[in-house]
């Protein structure tokens, strides 16, 4: 019997470790052609779709036209696409227009009123009477000019007492509807560039609601009286278009019981139109109207920063993270390679041989779920800068009027398509890992993460059911695209196709990240326990 | 590390069909192991438990005593090849090797290594799923060669392969074995392990049915049967009955006699004056040996099995 010597290898042993695991899945990414002809499919779908619709809006924004229907941005009120949109401080659009009966207020001092009433148009059928931030109070405001800086003391339609400054400040003070049994007592004092706002129910005793500064306020200033109301728009949504009706409403206030301490060079009250005419209402006069001590103010339009998006008051200027309209499309190629970048494995039976290579299988999972999420971020990163860089190109080039942004601003929806496109790439990972059938997987990712956004989307299903949609399934995470905020201080149309998602972006990724957490753990199990 | 492979009491069941029960052996380094059954007797079953992709219900597989999950660089202590058509057909044979490799932290010099050993420098470049059946198995050998490892697994190496190809793996696994390495090679079809196994275990149903050398297999297949041509083939009866043989009519002039050597049936035939045109030691080949311990254990025979033969 000869003896037999065990062959010992002079192969020397390689590394040890995760990240070996993460070089093999990919190695095993970048060599299957159609996987990464996958992911440029996608960045081909997102920017030229993206830029498409950029060179469509071009063509689609006609002059004059203050409502009808329309399929896609639609320009209301008497200005034309091109003319610039009125600016804030802080450069974002704004609308500013409201009746203002003023002086000028040299240096430091205050003005204090009580508000006894506050009416809108008598209600009708499409007519809401008051809307909830029809606004009457006080101001003092850097000049007359659009856009100027400003602090404001109001009463609202439905929102109690507020201080608002520079358009996008906003903080409550007294609830509840002011009425002549109920007065309101409102003041503002300036000092330097700081503004207080004081409220009171009785004239005696008084809250402080807010102080802020207004950055380079001149030493003299423009404050007194203002009323003001939002046009409204009964808007009615179908698939692929929307029926704008403009309504204006407006709003009158009386005061009394102004008193005014600090240097006050003029000896009467004029009041001003701030802003372009808006469209009248028959009967109604913006205007103001003085007897002994009584101040009676009627005004229209609206005080805030500009919404973009038919039907609000920026309409006809798009942001250009608008045009990331063709995210979901892309992310449908997204969707079919990341699942088949494990089921390929279960239908060649593959996966054998990645198990038998590596025996950790949670671990496999963790470095195919980094590597498909890392392709997919890189695809959403340069798929959306390609939309803003191409699409902000294209605006410029064809003369259209793009929502004037800073950079940052658009950077945010850019970082926020990879980041969606990476957890939606993990979770069809994850789904392909649970179901191990191409077809099956790639059918139950797009119907869980796609076709949720698209029906609320297209309106294809009633808003609340929409809202809903984004809120609890994968498709929640779109929110990560929204490039214009939300105020919950202006009444506007908030819609999916206009850009706006019920959550904020965070809260969208949390549940996504949260559906994706679940379904790797489900795969992981299946994973260990199944045998391969 | 033992170059061993030692499997003991694996019993598992898929559904109603219990594919392996109580599947024991031990595959020794140096040697040629022949891995033999008909289809559905557990062969492939067993090995995917020897890998880890299987669990088994009861009983236990361990590559030089360790369970495989717990091996560190897998491929560096065994290597496999269960399914030559296991690839992505879009992916070039060289790049399938090159993530194994860095799978196992290895590096692109060493998959050139192995591609060079399988024969396929040529075709490296081309996509997996062009390639033959038999390019499949070379290529599947070089997966398997990539860890350089001491013990070697094969399901069916030899399926889809041409003749030449054939006499190729046989070369090569006893290279390999002849290296130290423990080497185990699955095949349905006995004819494909002659010559190239040293050793063989038999299965069926799921269970070990021989585990034997190759040559004592073919003695115990053979036994002491003469085989005997003559015309008096009535008289040849009687007489080799009364010297305690049992006879049984095989042809019109053939016997076949058992419990008598050759010797004393030639003794017993001129002592009674009856004329034979020949008498031989009857000698099985590998095939007959392997069918007359597999017949009982074919899951689904063509007829129903003709008993007593093996008994």
């Amino acid at each position: 019997m000869t003896v037999i010597t065990t062959y010992r290898s002079p192969v020397q042993d390689g590394r040890d470790g995760f990240g070996q695991l993460v070089h093999a899945e990919w190695t095993k990414f970048r060599t299957v052609r159609g996987w990464v002809i996958g992911m440029i499919i996608a960045i081909v779908v997102i920017a030229g779709l993206g830029v498409f619709l950029v060179f469509a809006s071009t063509a689609n924004v006609s002059c004059g036209a203050s409502s009808g229907t329309s399929s896609g941005p639609v320009q209301h009120g008497s200005a034309c696409p091109g003319a610039a949109l009125t600016l804030g401080p802080g450069g974002e659009p704004v609308t500013d227009s409201f009746y203002f009966v003023r002086q000028p207020l040299a240096g430091n001092g205050s003005i204090t009123v009580r508000v006894t009433s506050l009416t809108g148009l008598p209600p009708g059928p499409v007519q809401p009477g008051l809307v909830p931030w029809s606004k009457a109070g006080i101001l003092i405001k850097q000049d007359l000019s659009q856009g100027s800086a400003y602090a404001a003391m109001m009463v609202t339609g439905g929102n109690g007492v507020r201080m608002q400054w520079n358009y996008t400040g906003d903080t409550p003070g007294l609830t509840g509807a002011v009425s002549a049994a109920s007065p309101r007592w409102l003041r503002l004092t300036r000092d330097g560039d700081t503004i207080t706002g004081y409220d009171s129910t009785d004239g005696a005793h008084w809250t402080r609601v807010g102080t802020v500064h207004l950055a380079g306020l001149p030493p003299t200033v423009q404050a007194g009286l203002f009323a003001t109301s939002t046009q409204y728009f009964p808007i009615s949504t179908g698939f692929g278009g929307s029926n704008v009706n403009d309504v204006q409403t407006a709003a009158t206030a009386v005061f009394d019981h102004v008193s005014r301490s600090g240097a006050w060079p003029a000896s009467t009250w004029t009041g001003d139109n701030i802003g372009p005419p808006t469209e009248g209402i028959e009967g109604v006069a913006e205007g103001y109207h003085q007897a002994v001590g009584r101040f009676t103010v009627t005004g229209m339009g609206d005080i805030a920063p500009a919404i973009p998006g038919p039907g609000n008051s920026g309409a006809g200027h798009n942001p250009i993270g608008f045009y990331l309209v063709g995210t979901f499309a892309g992310l449908i190629a997204v969707i079919v390679v990341a699942t088949m970048f494990m089921t390929a494995e279960y239908r060649r039976g593959l996966i054998r041989t990645t198990l038998a290579a590596s025996p950790g299988r949670s671990r496999v999972l963790a470095a195919k779920a980094i590597v498909i999420g890392s392709a997919a971020f890189a695809t959403g990163l340069a798929a959306a800068a390609a939309t803003v860089i191409f699409g902000t190109w294209e605006a410029h080039a064809s003369g259209y009027p793009l929502w004037p942004q800073p950079w940052s601003a658009e950077l945010s929806p850019i970082i926020g398509t990879a980041v969606l496109a990476a957890g939606v790439a993990v979770l069809a990972l994850a789904v392909g890992t649970m179901v191990r059938r191409s077809a099956a997987a790639v059918v139950i990712a797009i119907v869980t993460i796609v076709i949720p956004y698209f029906l609320a989307y297209a309106s294809a299903v009633p808003a609340g059911i929409g809202t809903w949609l984004l809120r609890v399934t994968p498709a929640a995470a779109f929110a990560l695209q929204q490039s214009t905020p939300r105020y919950q201080q202006v009444q506007a149309y908030y819609r999916p196709m206009d850009g706006f998602y019920p959550l904020a972006p965070w809260a969208g990724l949390a549940v996504l990240c949260g559906w994706t957490a679940l379904a790797l753990a489900a795969a992981a199990y299946l994973l260990r326990r199944r045998d391969a | 590390m033992e170059a061993t492979i030692e499997v003991a009491g694996l019993r598992k069941r898929f559904g109603p069909a219990q594919a392996l029960d109580g599947m024991t052996f031990t595959v020794l380094p140096g040697q040629v192991t022949g891995f033999v059954g008909p289809n559905g007797a557990g062969k492939s079953t067993t090995m995917r438990v020897i890998l880890g992709l299987d669990a088994p219900d009861e009983g236990t597989a361990l590559i030089g005593g360790q369970p495989y999950r717990t091996l560190r660089h897998p491929l560096g202590h065994v290597g496999a090849l269960l399914d030559a058509a296991a690839l992505q057909p879009s992916r070039t044979a060289r790049n399938h090797l090159l993530w194994l490799a860095h799978s196992q932290g290895l590096d692109a010099g060493r998959v050139d290594e192995v591609i060079g050993q399988a024969g396929l420098t040529t075709v490296a470049k081309r996509k997996a799923g062009g390639y033959s059946l038999g390019m499949r198995q070379r290529l599947g050998i070089a997966a398997a060669l990539l860890g350089d490892p001491p013990v070697l697994m094969m399901d069916e190496p030899f399926n889809g392969m041409d003749p030449e190809g054939i006499i190729w793996m046989r070369g090569f696994l006893r290279a390999l074995a002849a290296e130290g390495r423990a080497v185990l090679v699955s095949s349905h079809l006995m004819s494909e392990l002659q010559d190239a196994a040293d050793h063989l275990v038999v299965v069926g149903r799921g269970k070990v049915i021989a585990d034997t050398s190759v040559k004592d297999l073919i003695a115990a297949a053979s036994g002491d049967r003469v085989q005997l041509r003559t015309a008096a083939r009535t008289e040849a009866m009687t007489v080799l009955a009364h010297a305690g043989a049992t006879v049984a009519a095989t042809g019109p002039d053939l016997l076949t006699i058992s419990g008598l050597s050759a010797e004393r049936t030639v003794a017993a035939l001129t002592e009674s004056r009856i004329p034979f045109a020949e008498v031989s030691a009857h000698r099985a080949t590998l095939e007959e040996a392997y069918m007359e311990l597999t017949r009982d254990a074919v899951e689904f025979s063509a007829a129903p099995a003709a008993g007593g033969a093996s008994q």
